[in-house]
């Protein structure tokens, strides 16, 4: 085995008991990058020097006999809407192409206390807008299982490197699917965790309301072990949850006997490609043989929650883009000629098509004379969906149901018609109105692509999730399959 | 219905976006298509359901009002693409 391909467990205790050094690891990594980011490109940024400097302070520590955490000396990659101080974070937009942050996102600063290692910024859909990374101003990211598909989004960089081993982990974001989506179609644990429960500071902001912040793992340990790192209060964020953060790997050995799992049928019905369906059944089997129940529910507002998000998440993307006036930071245009030019130019120059389209319907849906017949609305429909969730997650532990309703699909596929585009989120963009906690979790293949279920508690209750996402994974090796590359 | 060129203008106009006469008749069509769409949420009644703008109920979350050094002004001003004597230069607002 590549030491790249070792989980974060695994590195640590090789790590510490000096089997492995810190240097080799991130050696490991970076000759992967070098060697696969051609094809695949995950990364928009590197920081190589940096990490081979910490790499060798780490390996002193460990010569000197000292103790060290559990990210420590283990190289990362973090998708490049979350700001990184001195490394380039252009959100995949051309608007931030030469943006240097001067500050570390509040995650970035507790990985770095934990003294994880940051490899590079890793390429996803302009601004996290889409869900196959084509939306990059710096071209898509290609899925390692099969080169002429997407590798989902917005995430995708960050996805596509973990499960291709160029990281050992990844930090992600999730407005309406972002980390669930690219986990699912190339092969990963995401984890999005409850709306609060993981400080935003930082992260370039997409739909405040929605917005989270997450890991994407080869394993569901090293998803916990990440998690414990990230989560908890930040006096930068107003909307974290001032509630103690478990250990989330304490869930590793608790097997599901006593969980009750719902099914909403809704979720499995037409547009689901029966491939998929397979595959979830195949896991709900496993998980009733492992003691789990098993129960239909109901979730009516599901099939309302995407047209409910495609006013609500334009509506604040609108706002927090309207930050970007080409003068204090981002493009300027150079053809203005006068300060209301240097708006509408730098503007039109700095985003591409998606970022437009949603700051234009955004500012429409919000605009007087319609606010009431979509904002408003859409704000109340998001009150009975997050109510539909709670009422179905008091009689049951978790929620399971698909990902995607199909595998990766091919580059260029649904790039013409933005709706089919949004329609790909389908089951993932509704948990964000809800705010509950979601994680994907790698149940098979469908002709060499992977799928992907989604475990869903209620807010708060990432540990049910785990509990039954450690139980499914012992008894299946999905995460073990490698692509070829 | 679809949006007409001059309701795109003004939504460009108030998005702050130049948009060339392809893009509009672009945009005019797709957020059309997405206008429609969303028009499914008119399906469902929500007669006095009351709104969520903040999904997890907190409320009124401050912090104390402390002064922090702050010790990068200068870098601050230079991320700006003009600026001069420690300040960022734009073009007059009349």
């Amino acid at each position: 085995m590549e030491l790249n391909q070792l989980t974060i467990r695994e590195a640590h205790e090789k790590l510490q008991n000096g089997e492995i050094s810190s240097l080799e690891l991130v050696n490991a990594c970076i000759e992967r990058i070098k060697k696969t980011d051609k094809k695949l490109h995950c990364f928009l940024a590197t920081d190589f020097d940096n990490a081979i400097k910490q790499a060798k302070e780490v390996d002193k520590k460990i010569k000197k006999g000292e103790k060290i955490k559990m990210l420590e000396g283990i190289p990362c990659g973090i998708k490049d809407l979350i700001l990184t101080k001195g490394i380039t974070t252009t959100a995949s937009s051309k608007m931030l192409e030469h943006y240097v942050p001067l500050f570390d996102a509040t995650v970035i600063k507790r990985l770095k206390d934990n003294g994880a290692i940051i490899l590079g910024k890793q390429n996803c859909d302009a601004w996290g807008h889409g869900g196959s990374t084509e939306n990059s101003d710096y071209g898509p990211t290609h899925n390692p299982w099969d080169l002429t598909r997407v590798p989902g989004g917005s995430s995708g960089g960050s996805a596509a490197a973990t499960v291709s081993d160029q990281v050992i982990y990844s930090l992600g974001t999730d407005t309406g699917g972002s980390i669930r989506c690219p986990g699912a179609h190339c092969g990963v644990v995401g984890f999005k965790p409850t709306y609060g429960r993981v400080p935003r500071f930082g992260a370039v902001a997409m739909g405040s309301s929605l917005d989270t912040i997450g890991p994407l793992a080869k394993c569901v340990d090293d998803a916990a072990i990440v998690l414990n790192a990230i989560a908890g209060l930040d006096a930068n964020d107003g909307t974290t949850l001032p509630k103690p953060v478990p250990d989330y790997t304490k869930m590793k050995d608790k097997g599901v006997k006593g969980l009750t799992i719902g099914l909403p049928k809704e979720a499995f019905g037409k547009g689901l490609q029966p491939e998929v369906k397979a595959a979830i059944d195949k896991a709900v089997e496993d998980l009733k043989k492992l003691g789990a129940k098993f129960k239909e529910v109901s979730l009516k507002y599901i099939d309302y929650g995407l047209a409910c998000y495609y006013i609500i998440m334009p509506s604040e993307v609108s706002s927090n883009l309207g930050r970007y006036d080409g003068i204090r930071y981002g493009h300027q245009s150079k053809e203005a000629d006068n300060l209301f030019e240097v708006y509408t130019k730098s503007r039109a120059e700095g985003f591409g098509a998606e970022a437009k389209r949603r700051i234009m319907i955004g500012t429409y849906v919000l605009s007087a004379g319609y606010y009431d017949a979509y904002y408003k609305k859409a704000m109340q429909v998001r009150t009975l969906i997050k109510e539909d969730f709670e009422k179905v997650l008091s009689e049951v532990d978790l929620i399971l149901m698909p990902t995607s309703p199909r595998p990766a699909f091919k580059l260029g596929e649904n790039t013409s018609d933005p709706l089919t585009m949004y329609l790909e989120d389908i089951y993932t963009v509704t948990i964000n109105m809800a705010g509950v906690p979601a994680a994907s979790i790698p149940c098979g293949f469908v002709n060499n692509l992977p799928v992907g279920m989604q475990l869903i508690a209620k807010q708060l209750g990432e540990e049910k999730i785990f509990q039954a996402a450690y139980a499914y994974e012992a008894v299946n090796g999905w995460n073990k399959v490698k692509p070829k590359l | 219905m679809k949006l007409t060129k001059q309701e795109v203008e003004k939504i460009a106009k108030l998005s702050r976006l130049e948009l060339t006469e392809a893009e509009k008749e672009l945009y005019a069509n797709q957020l059309t298509k997405v206008l429609d769409y969303v028009d499914k949420l008119k399906e469902i009644n929500t007669e006095n359901v009351p709104i969520t703008a903040q999904v997890t109920g907190l409320e009124n979350v401050y912090r104390g009002d402390e002064i922090d050094q702050c010790d990068f002004q200068k870098d601050l001003i230079n991320q700006s693409t003009e600026h001069e004597d420690n300040l960022i230069k734009t073009k007059s607002v009349f």
